[in-house]
């Protein structure tokens, strides 16, 4: 640019000049668009990757083949419930077969569920290869050829990993039972905690900061502290919570001290010390997000308020908070979405690697990301294939929430 | 309400300077307001009216680092002093707004929440109704009491305000340049309604439009920026609005009742 | 309308003795009290990082297998034999969180400015959404898309042979990614509060498009630009899952890339992801390595914030 500084005795070479000038507008211009344009194109890549692995080609290999459990040549998908339960009485040990009873007695069963033991119990399906949904449509032929010829017992089948029976289905250590609902109720028990105990401590902290703090070092210090713990890693929190809420705390997080001491419990490494720590981690962005939603309320609105003779607490009660809390709601949402998928802070509290039942405030926990995080770290495809689905169900389990966000804020925009 | 019989002087200020922080917005005021007459204060801007009468309920402190010296005392009793109630004060003196500033809320609440916050047991829907006849506006909303009182217009939403103010039933109406952002047929039924309301209540008004303190009010205080003070502001001189504009005796005062000033 | 009297009475209202005296408002000193406690409350939360972080860690530091010095200069962490060198967690820390930052900084200034300076108000609308759904996806998300995604092409561009399946490399291109729309989402603001007065006394001159914005816009908005990247900086020094789940598990002492190594992060997860008891040093040593990342990525966001702050001051 320097040399093509225009001396204004020379008026002659300003045109030229000028045409350099725009070539390298438009040429920086886009630079500045493909930048923006690499973004989307990472966003696609990222989802179009976990799409690919939440469908394809599975090549099954059953342990019994169901055809040998046939009775009188009728297969057992036609069979009816009595020889079933007779199936598992045959190949089940009496213990196992006893325990079932006594869960739920077979005659009380529904034909489906016994004829799903018999496969999950004694046909033991197990997944031999798999193959993402981008090999299974551009080399389908190869697939289906190589499984005849290495797998000749296999059965091949394109599937969706992501079912309603993988919903359904509590965590399991075999991959075709495995699924997330324990993972789910996890997560939305511990995300219930983290609401209960950061939106009133949030929003008061907020309502403080903004009606009521005077312009003083406390109040200052409170302030920088906030901006602060935002910024503060969440595994520092996981380190926090589990010294403080799982090793201090132990006898309340385990629930000991309310007498409802669950067996299988791990000594504070519970879902309330889980909920807990992540209370602690969205309380700044909900202190945040609430102070500018206050901030937004007119001055106006408190001024009448006050000059009709009503006391602090009755403007900010009735005029303030009613006029904030559409932005108040949005910036918790927002926040708790962010807590929803946070997976190092609760790994570091302690969460379980398998958990198959419904859990409860007081019992071990997992939840989604981390139910995400173990499938991911295991070297075997399929699991891989449960984590993208697993990714699928926390992306519609966010996005149903943004979308819940931007409702709100779509409607907070209109008031005034 | 107790009334110092007494008196004609519902407020007086002695010795009234207002601070934010270290600077002086207003120093040394020694006002009498009278009793059910209509006082404007009046100045150039920047000269602290304002700020002076927001002082009289106390609503300056809702600045940060807002404070007074000095004395303001209401029927007697010095509004600044340690053991009173800056909500109680506001109950007594009401305001109105610059900008008509009503709830988002409806009309019958915009009147009714003010009582309901002060514990009025009468009948609401009477209340309402008186507060609404007495701010003349009674019959243009009458059918339409539970619409958003921000659906009137700029007007409307003035007297409503006022209304609001009335239904807590003051003895002293402060109004900050009430028709500033109105038409000219607004503020003429806003200074119609001043007139009527004098008859119950005592209203200081703050106003830059010279006329309108002509037109409306009895007393004068004419606000200048003090001698001396850089940027404080302080009555120069106040008197009954006839003669502040016929026959001042402030020179300034003169100069800016011409026109001369600015 | 009603007389004098009438209105002066105050019909309905309770009468009060107590004239202009300040009543006791219980209930409104409570509920002041709570609100107070609720501000008051994150006080707790950093007095309680900095002391449990601090408890531990002097536990870890006060063992005799640990020498102070050799665990911030030590080129070796094996707990097992008891060597406890932190550069092999911080340099991989280092080198992934370089590698984000070469991906996001320029990638993500130029999209604000974009975004600010060229992009209609329509593009505009379609393409923050999008950059906002990219940094709300939760990182573990992210952890499987370098594993299940970028590895494989790191793989297939450099040879199996060259790049592990661990790496460094994938790991920080993928948190260059998570990055980049945060750094470009705060530049973005800090371009738009440069006012307009500035802009149009360029064009005055006749200025175009590209110098207005790089001579005029960028450097006004500069210390708000420096201040993002602070900030994407301390998110990149504590991200953790991204890490966890492909860069590696162990330490390794290399600034290779494409080898397999493990972040100090990385080192706390998965300490505590297996079982460890609470009083080995093993455990201890997470809380010194959680110390030491509080006081960079708190020292970090301290800066952001000075930045910030007199940015605020020139232009409100």
């Amino acid at each position: 640019m320097k040399k093509n500084n225009p001396s204004y005795s020379n008026g002659g070479r300003f045109r030229d000049n000028l045409a350099t000038r725009h070539r390298a507008g438009v040429i920086w211009q886009i630079v500045f668009q493909a930048s923006t344009v690499i973004g989307i194109i990472a966003l696609t890549a990222l989802l179009l990757n976990i799409i690919d692995g939440a469908f394809g080609y599975v090549a099954y290999e059953a342990r019994v083949d169901p055809a040998s459990l046939a009775v009188d040549g009728v297969a057992i998908e036609d069979l009816p419930q009595e020889l079933l339960v007779e199936i598992l009485r045959q190949n089940l040990s009496s213990g196992a077969f006893n325990k079932l009873d006594n869960e739920i007695p077979f005659n009380e069963r529904s034909r489906i569920n016994v004829y799903d033991l018999v496969i999950e119990r004694i046909v033991r399906y197990d997944v031999t290869e798999s193959w993402t949904l981008r090999e299974s449509l551009t080399q389908g032929a190869e697939i289906r050829a190589r499984v005849i010829e290495e797998y000749p017992d296999a059965e091949l089948r394109f599937i969706s990993w992501i079912n309603a029976e993988f919903i359904q289905r509590p965590q399991s250590s075999e991959a075709v039972n495995a699924g997330v609902r324990t993972a789910i109720l996890g997560s939305l028990l511990t995300i219930l905690v983290t609401i209960l105990v950061a939106f009133p401590l949030g929003v008061g902290a907020a309502i403080y900061l903004e009606e009521y703090a005077l312009d003083n070092w406390l109040n200052r210090l409170i302030r920088t502290n906030i901006n602060n713990l935002a910024g503060v890693p969440s595994i520092i929190y996981g380190i926090l919570g589990l010294a403080i809420f799982v090793r201090v705390l132990g006898v309340l997080t385990s629930g000991a001290v309310f007498g409802s001491v669950d067996p299988t419990t791990a000594s504070g490494r519970t879902v309330l010390s889980a909920g807990l720590t992540l209370a602690l981690l969205v309380l700044p962005l909900i202190i945040i997000n609430a102070q500018e939603a206050l901030r937004a309320v007119p001055q106006s609105l408190r001024q009448a308020s006050l000059s009709v003779g009503a006391t602090k607490w009755q403007t900010v009660w009735s005029h303030v908070l009613p006029n904030a809390i559409p932005g108040i709601l949005t910036g918790t949402i927002l926040a708790v979405s962010r807590a929803i998928g946070e997976t190092a802070p609760l790994i570091v509290v302690g969460a379980s690697t398998a958990i198959s039942f419904d859990p409860n405030i007081f019992s071990r926990f997992t939840t989604l990301p981390i139910q995400i995080y173990q499938w991911t770290a295991r070297p075997q495809a399929e699991w891989r294939h449960l984590a993208a689905a697993a990714i699928l169900v926390l992306i519609v389990l966010l996005l149903s929430l943004n979308a819940t966000a931007i409702v709100l804020r779509n409607r907070s925009t209109k008031r005034f | 309400m107790s009334t110092t019989a007494d008196s004609n002087y519902v407020i007086e200020t002695r010795h009234l300077a207002i601070f934010y922080g270290d600077f002086k917005a207003v120093t040394d005021v020694n006002l009498r307001i009278q009793r059910h007459k209509i006082t404007a204060i009046i100045g150039p801007s920047g000269c602290g009216k304002s700020t002076l009468l927001r002082s009289f309920n106390r609503m300056n402190e809702l600045v940060p680092e807002s404070h007074a010296s000095g004395q303001v005392l209401f029927d007697g009793q010095d509004l600044y002093a340690r053991q009173v109630d800056p909500v109680e004060v506001r109950h007594r003196i009401g305001m109105v707004f610059q900008k008509p500033n009503p709830f988002p809320k409806s009309i019958y609440e915009n009147i009714a929440w003010g009582a309901r916050v002060h514990g009025y047991r009468g009948n609401m829907d009477e209340l309402v109704e008186r507060s609404l006849h007495q701010a003349a506006l009674w019959d243009e909303v009458k059918d339409i009491l539970h619409r958003s009182g921000l659906a009137l217009s700029g007007g409307q939403q003035q007297r409503l305000c006022i209304a609001r103010t009335i239904a807590v039933q003051p003895e002293v109406i402060l109004m900050d340049e009430p028709a500033s952002a109105l038409d000219p047929i607004a503020t003429l039924k806003i200074e119609e309604l001043m007139e009527e309301l004098k008859r119950n209540y005592t209203i200081i008004i703050v106003t830059h439009n010279m006329q309108q303190a002509a037109r409306v009010s009895d007393y004068t205080a004419m606000m200048m920026l003090a001698n001396g003070h850089a940027r404080s502001g302080t009555v120069i001189e106040f008197d009954e609005t006839n003669k502040i504009f016929t026959r001042p005796s402030d020179k300034r005062t003169e100069d800016y009742v011409t026109g001369r000033f600015g | 309308m009603p007389g004098k009297k009438e209105a002066a009475q105050g019909t309905g209202y309770p009468v009060r003795k107590e004239g202009l005296r300040k009543r006791r408002r219980v209930g409104e000193t409570i509920i002041q009290s709570l609100l107070f406690f609720a501000g008051f409350f994150s006080i707790f939360t950093t007095l309680g990082i900095v002391y449990e972080l601090g408890k531990e860690a002097l536990l870890f530091f006060r063992t005799p297998e640990v020498d102070p010095w050799e665990f911030l200069t030590g080129t070796s962490w094996q707990p097992h034999i008891n060597e406890f060198g932190i550069l092999p967690l911080a340099t991989s820390t280092f080198i992934t969180s370089l590698i984000a930052m070469t991906i996001a900084i320029p990638l993500g200034m130029a999209a604000a400015i974009y975004l600010s300076e060229y992009a209609s108000h329509k593009v505009r609308r379609t393409l923050k959404p999008i950059l906002e759904i990219l940094a709300g996806l939760p990182t573990i998300v992210y952890g499987y898309f370098a594993l299940m995604f970028v590895t494989p092409l790191l793989r297939s561009l450099f040879g199996n042979d060259v790049v592990q399946i661990y790496n460094m490399a994938s790991g920080g291109l993928v948190m260059g990614i998570l990055i980049l729309p945060l750094i470009a989402s705060m530049s973005e603001d800090a371009l738009n509060a440069v006012p307009r007065a500035l802009r149009e006394a360029a064009y005055g001159l006749g200025a175009t498009k590209l110098e207005v914005v790089l001579k005029v816009v960028v450097p006004a908005a500069l210390s708000g630009i420096a201040a993002a990247i602070i900030v994407g900086i301390s998110r990149a020094i504590g991200e953790t899952m991204i890490v966890a789940v492909s860069v590696g598990a162990g330490p390794n002492f290399t600034f290779n890339p494409f080898q397999s190594a493990e972040t100090m992060t990385g080192h706390i997860v998965r300490i505590s992801g297996g079982d460890l008891s609470y009083d080995s040093i093993d455990y201890n040593s997470i809380f010194a390595i959680g110390l030491l990342l509080f006081f960079i990525t708190l020292t970090l966001n301290i800066v952001s914030q000075r930045i910030v702050r007199r940015f605020r001051e020139v232009y409100e």
